[in-house]
């Protein structure tokens, strides 16, 4: 532990090359657990606000509740949601992930309700007239037609995810988070910034990446089709 | 539950909420935190955002910032700037990161707002002889204010619920309760600040919600 004197890790600097060549095992392993967490989350999210948005889309009487209890998960601070699900799951990160879920499932479950009751009856009709069954209607045509406004909840709940992740340190599972936990109580100012930098890095990637699932998968919301490759 | 039963002890013994480490102090500076916040919020965000809805300007800009502003961890914006001279100010490195938290919700909120005004009152208006800021205030505001009034419930909303993370970095408010649970391992005591919070937070959406409802018709809801 005896750096040179002009060392900007012993000076404490912001911006330090030498922390990032001495510490990448450190902040691989971070990043690795901040997209793990990110990815676990959002996806537990979508497979269960996928059902309850059909189930309130299908059912008036369904919507009320579905949205009500959705939005009061969404009002509990992350720091307390972490706290009332530990004596369930203990210090884990499934009670990181459990939390996140809950989170998610509000933007999204709003999302894809509002994408699936955009959908024109008449196109509902048209599905019914040419023989599709309740299944086949939902799956090829109703879910598509909701697919944009869906992944516009998908974007904000990833990006959402990952700037929350970080309150996981209080648990030790953040995470980034643990990098910034750590050096906010040792003063280490090159692994916080570093730490967050990173955090707004992985958020802007996943946001652009989804932008681009988007687009692949709506062929029909852009204006014109190019030359076919 | 047990733990339920036990936090249900917690929070209905006086011994906690007196002293300064007692609730009514956390609660009130949780209270002094978030409104202090808003209205620092709601004097950088809502000029902005009704001087650039009026001229119809800078829409792309607004929305994302807003969009920017959910992928920057308040967490990390917190500790960066305890870590930086601002640091030794107090409240303030807390103040800073929970503004630049509450501002993307009240921008977007009520740019779009103003943005959704009926083009043709504003030409009526004009027509009239209006000038630009009579018609911003007299027209177009009063039209946009559900808009501005969600965009500020949303913010209060958050506000509520991040102030919490203050109490990770040694701040105050009622994250303290939770914080200072974790550190003597006592379950108990952090349900029953996850609890308080939660209610505050419920407390306010509740307000808001109230204040919607009964606000008075200039408030640019339809005479049925």
């Amino acid at each position: 532990m005896t750096p040179t004197p002009d060392d900007c890790l012993t000076r404490n600097e912001w911006i330090c090359g030498a922390y990032l060549s001495s510490r990448r095992e450190i902040l691989w392993d971070a990043t690795l657990q901040h997209l793990q967490l990110t990815f676990v989350s959002v996806a537990l999210g979508l497979l269960v606000a996928v059902p309850l948005a059909v189930a309130a889309c299908g059912r008036r009487w369904a919507a009320g509740p579905v949205l009500g209890l959705t939005t009061i998960l969404y009002t509990i601070p992350s720091l307390a949601m972490f706290s009332i699900l530990l004596p369930v799951y203990g210090l884990s990160a499934s009670l990181v992930i459990a939390g996140l879920v809950l989170y998610s499932l509000t933007l999204l479950v709003r999302n894809i309700l509002a994408g699936l009751r955009a959908v024109p009856a008449e196109t509902r009709q048209a599905a019914r007239g040419m023989g599709y069954g309740p299944a086949r209607q939902l799956l090829a045509v109703e879910l598509p037609l909701a697919l944009p406004a869906a992944m516009a909840g998908l974007r904000i709940a990833t990006v959402s995810a990952v700037s929350l992740v970080t309150i996981g340190a209080i648990v030790g599972f953040g995470g980034l988070g643990n990098l910034i936990y750590s050096g906010m109580n040792t003063y280490f100012r090159a692994q916080v910034l570093t730490a967050s930098v990173l955090c707004v890095l992985i958020a802007v990637a996943a946001d652009i990446a989804l932008l681009g699932v988007q687009r692949a998968l709506t062929p029909w919301t852009r204006p014109s089709r190019r030359a076919a490759a | 539950m047990n733990t339920l039963a036990q936090t249900w002890d917690w929070l209905t013994s006086s011994a906690n909420w007196s002293g300064q480490d007692g609730v009514w102090r956390r609660l009130g500076q949780h209270l002094y935190l978030t409104s202090v916040c808003l209205a620092i919020s709601c004097a950088i965000a809502l000029p902005v955002a009704l001087v650039l809805g009026h001229l119809g300007r800078g829409g792309a800009l607004a929305v994302n910032i807003s969009n920017a502003g959910r992928a920057v961890p308040t967490f990390a914006v917190l500790v960066l700037l305890l870590l930086s001279p601002i640091g030794t100010w107090g409240d303030w490195p807390t103040i800073v990161a929970l503004v630049l938290f509450a501002v993307p919700p009240l921008l977007t909120n009520a740019y779009v707002g103003m943005r959704g005004v009926d083009r043709d009152v504003v030409r009526a208006a004009r027509g009239m002889g209006m000038t630009g800021p009579q018609t911003l205030l007299g027209v177009e505001l009063p039209l946009a204010a559900p808009l501005v009034l969600t965009g500020l419930r949303t913010a209060a909303v958050q506000l509520v619920a991040t102030a919490t993370v203050a109490a990770l970095a040694g701040g105050g408010g009622l994250g303290r309760v939770i914080t200072a649970g974790f550190q003597l391992a006592s379950t108990p005591q952090v349900v029953a600040g996850a609890v308080l919070v939660a209610a505050l937070a419920l407390l306010v959406e509740g307000v808001f919600v109230a204040a919607e409802r009964y606000a008075p018709r200039w408030a640019g809801r339809p005479a049925a």
